[in-house]
């Protein structure tokens, strides 16, 4: 009810449930400011009026002994008034922090200049973000290069996004829509082009749309997992101390073997390696891995053959979107630059205004 | 001081009265080689302001350059890169070159032995080398500007600044470091100048405010400037060596930079807002002709300021990922060193009661400062409750309220002071309507260039965007109008103001009637300040006898050239 105190133009859109507990805020800020300005600017006219220069205003004589009263008794009224101010913006902080235990997780990663976000079921967007309306959801942020910051002034919503750090924040949004998400961080050259959209749906559209996203082969990352989990790593790894071949950007070379035969790596002699290792050992190293027979089975091996494939060194979540930074879009609403010649070699998900599920109408 | 007792045959004006007295400093010499080999604080004092008022046309002509691109939501006028580097510029050369200098090493340098009747500063060749560094600081910074620029903003944000941007980022570095050592040199000058040449009589709680706010500002100049120098050291090591320091690639933290930054920058803000509270109350009693209301809270305010201002840094790095019960702390300092600043409203505003207030040029500048610093003050306490912080970080909101403070505030106060101590410190009189219009066009130009921002920024409009959502535009054209306004206003005072040095009337020894030691001498005074030695027989602003209104007195003394 606050709120209708400021017209709506001077309002940013509200759509999420921290941004009405903001909002109150700001709200009872103004008024004691305003106040307090309307205190201060109308005494200062006041006395400027009544007090100008040969002016009749009676001055009598001057009340020397009622200083230090009036000193304590406004310092004292300030101290309370700011401690208010501060234990109620604190106690909606510290109510709000943590996010309900069921929240969507969502991933998002920052670049020069674009925002990319990774869903719990693996869909991923460019500069956009879906979300049902209602359901909290949980970001975590990271960056790929410098620092960035997620900005949706109508969540009232905005974190840091830190090279090799995890930062995270959450919001529920309580209003179906399409809403800024803008980069607040300086970061270069196209630091106002890394803006994108948050688009909040229905539950029910929201679940239709997850259904339209392509499937996405999430073998190697299954690989990857298994890598560590199954101790592939411990000596596989670059930095292992054990005396391993690095699996590194090995597909499809042709490795030299004890004996000096040598043989191409395919799904074959991956399979054929992990099975029974010590039939082909790579020239220069000793038969010292065990045998897997028995200890994987056939899909997991087939995952870590999906890994090995994509290349150890170069898998990452990161990496395999793959997208150069020339190919960044502009806002929603925005027109790109026209001398863009490679528009169309772009995911439709990165044409502004497009709709995001791609060609395939709703 | 009324209550100096300077004999009073010694003061007078030698071209009215020619008792063969000194020359004034002016006079002193009139050769390039006086006055770049000057040991006079007040030569030093011209110096600094000539280098600043340099610095404040090309910061203000790269602003006019942003406000102009911001015209429209798109880019039309330059470039990405360009725009990204005028708004560094803007930033750096306003902040080091202009700000961080403006009041204390013009006013403060001029001022501050007058105030407290001494000959010099402690340290007369050091004053004259801190201005040295500033202006190869300064120079050096212009350098890497016409090399090509520099694009990381003033706060030179890591791993940006370090290891992404392919701009003069060392150049420009470099150039803030060794202003650093010219503004540490200041404070320890005005820190022993004022522990030990004090007058006789003149004790610390007859100090008059502006040399208590130099003091409390010197504290910070000293222990705050040697973190922002050691943080510059080590971009420049990453920058220029490769030392993994803030590069997280590399095991760095970059939010450590933020601490550190901010550590001296947040101090820095107060380092120019204390000399502009300073100014403030030597103008509003001289021209309410009244005691200072409060004397002694007013001082308390400035040291409380000074020390807890130390202490709040963490309020710009809330949405840095910083633990929330930390930036609950932050938060908390933020509101305590907002009530000192509130004290020194009230106490001006009360200076005015039953006072004969005068409307000259200098007292719309304060009565301006007045309104501004509040708006900037209470906008304040939205950035520290943490809530909203969040949503306004890093918007126009942020960039609305530290213009406030910044401009709208110390610039005011610096005009304020410029006009006051003009007749003083080159002898002669401006023309008093031009700089009442200037001060009124130079308020209402600031209000409508920045209000607009608190609003743009509330809506969302995110700080150092080069093409912006076209929801905003009316927001920026209303801003952009303003800075063309604001524009000519700053233009007016450096026309007029050099039309009175060849034109203007002379000015009496003091003009205002006011009291402070820096009245009882000649205007301009001369090389060795006083006639004889000042001795301080009362409290400072004693513009009438306690428990007695003040009366009619008029303005322009007309007791002739003997005061």
């Amino acid at each position: 009810m606050l709120d209708a105190l400021i017209p709506a133009f001077l309002r940013p859109e509200s759509a999420s449930v921290q941004a009405a507990k903001v909002d109150a805020i700001f709200i009872g800020l103004l008024l004691i400011s305003s106040a307090i300005v309307l205190l201060v600017v109308g005494l200062v006219v006041t006395f400027a009026i009544r007090y100008r220069r040969g002016s009749s205003a009676k001055r009598g004589e001057m009340p020397t002994i009622v200083s230090r009263e009036f000193e304590v008794g406004w310092t004292a009224a300030t101290l309370f008034i700011f401690v208010f101010i501060f234990w109620w913006a604190a106690s909606v902080e510290i109510g709000a922090f943590s996010p309900p235990k069921d929240a969507i997780e969502i991933h998002v990663v920052g670049k020069q200049w674009m925002w990319k976000t990774q869903g719990p079921s693996g869909t991923r967007e460019i500069n956009e973000l879906h979300v049902p309306v209602g359901a909290p959801v949980r970001l975590l942020l990271t960056s790929q290069d410098v620092i960035h910051s997620f900005y949706v002034p109508a969540f009232r919503l905005k974190r840091d996004a830190l090279p090799y750090q995890q930062t995270e924040t959450w919001f529920q949004a309580t209003k179906t829509g399409t809403y800024h998400l803008l980069c607040t961080e300086y970061c270069g050259t196209d630091h106002s082009r890394m803006v994108g959209r948050i688009i909040v749906m229905e539950p029910q559209d929201y679940a239709q749309w997850l259904t339209r996203q392509p499937e996405r082969d999430g073998l190697a990352e299954l690989g990857e997992r298994l890598f560590s989990e199954r101790g592939c790593s411990g000596c596989h790894n670059a930095g292992s101390k054990v005396h391993a071949p690095s699996l590194a950007g090995i597909w499809g070379q042709s490795v030299p073997l004890e004996g000096g035969r040598t043989a191409t790596v395919d799904e074959a002699y991956v399979r054929d390696s992990i099975l029974q290792p010590e039939r082909d050992v790579v020239a220069g190293y000793e038969p010292i891995m065990p045998s897997y027979e028995g200890k994987l089975s056939d899909g997991e091996i087939q995952a870590l053959t999906a890994y090995i494939r994509h290349g150890t060194d170069r898998f990452d979540l990161i990496g395999s979107l793959n997208l150069a930074p020339a190919q960044n879009i502009c806002a929603p609403g925005q027109t790109p630059p026209e001398s863009a010649p490679n528009q169309s070699l772009r995911s439709p998900v990165m044409v502004p205004g497009a709709p995001a599920s791609g060609d395939t109408p709703p | 001081m009324s209550g100096a007792s300077s004999d009073a045959s010694t003061l007078a004006n030698p071209r009215e009265l020619d008792l063969g007295l000194p020359v004034s400093y002016l006079a002193e010499g009139r050769s390039v080689a006086s006055w770049l080999f000057t040991t006079d604080h007040k030569r030093i004092a011209i110096l600094y302001a000539l280098s600043i008022t340099f610095f404040f046309f090309i910061g203000g002509a790269a602003a006019t350059l942003v406000r102009l691109e911001l015209f429209t939501p798109e880019g039309n006028i330059v470039g990405a890169d360009t725009y990204n580097k005028l708004f560094s510029l803007h930033g750096i050369v306003m902040v080091w070159f202009f700000l961080i200098p403006s009041i204390p090493t013009t006013m403060g340098n001029f001022l501050l032995p007058l105030m407290i009747g001494a000959r010099d500063l402690a340290f007369p060749k050091l004053n004259l080398i801190s201005w040295y560094l500033n202006m190869a600081g300064g120079l050096l910074t212009l350098a890497a500007v016409l090399a090509g620029g520099i694009d990381t903003g003033w706060t030179f944000y890591v791993p940006y600044s370090t290891v992404f941007s392919n701009t003069f980022v060392t150049l420009a570095v470099l150039g803030v470091f060794v202003s650093g050592f010219s503004t540490i040199a200041t404070g320890v000058n005005f820190i022993a100048t004022v522990h030990y040449l004090r007058a006789p009589g003149m004790t610390w709680f007859r100090l008059p405010l502006f040399v208590w706010a130099m003091y409390t500002t010197s504290l910070i100049f000293v222990l705050a400037t040697p973190v922002l120098a050691l943080t510059l050291v080590l971009v420049i090591a990453e920058r220029t060596f490769n030392l993994p320091i803030f590069d997280p690639a590399r095991g760095g933290d970059p939010i450590l930079f933020q601490h550190l930054f901010w550590f001296y920058s947040h101090p820095a803000v107060y380092i120019m807002i204390l000399p502009a509270m300073g100014v403030i109350s030597e103008v509003i009693t001289c021209y309410a002709r009244r005691r200072i209301f409060g004397y002694s809270f007013m001082v308390y305010a400035l040291v409380a300021i000074a020390v807890i201002g130390f202490f709040t840094w963490g309020h710009h790095m809330f949405t840095s990922g910083m633990s929330p019960f930390a930036a609950l702390v932050f938060s908390f300092l933020s509101f305590i060193v907002a009530v000192p600043s509130a004290i020194k409203v009230f106490n001006w505003t009360a200076t005015l009661y039953r006072g004969q207030i005068g409307f000259e040029s200098p007292m719309l500048y304060a009565l301006g400062f007045l309104g501004l610093f509040t708006m900037g003050g209470l906008t304040g306490l939205f950035l520290a409750s943490v809530p909203i912080d969040v949503h306004v970080q890093d918007t126009y909101f942020v960039v609305a309220h530290f213009h406030y403070i910044m401009v709208g505030a110390s610039v005011s106060a610096y005009f304020a002071g410029l006009h006051f101590w003009w007749p003083k410190v080159t002898g002669r009189m401006y023309p008093e309507s031009w700089a009442r219009f200037a001060a009124l066009l130079m308020f209402f130009g600031f209000n409508l260039t920045f209000f607009p921002q608190f609003i743009a920024g509330y809506l969302g409009m995110p700080r150092r965007y080069y093409t912006y959502p076209p929801e905003f535009q009316v927001w920026n054209v209303l801003s952009s109008s303003g800075a063309a306004v604001l524009a000519a206003a700053y233009l007016m005072p450096l026309g007029y103001l050099t039309w009175s040095l060849f034109f203007g009337g002379r000015a009496l020894n003091d003009p205002w009637n006011a009291t402070g030691l820096e009245w009882r001498t000649t205007s301009p005074p001369p090389r060795q300040n006083f006639f004889g030695n000042p001795q301080v027989l009362a409290p400072p602003y004693d513009y009438h006898p306690e428990a007695t209104p003040p009366g009619d007195e008029p303005r322009i003394a007309e007791k002739g050239a003997l005061t």
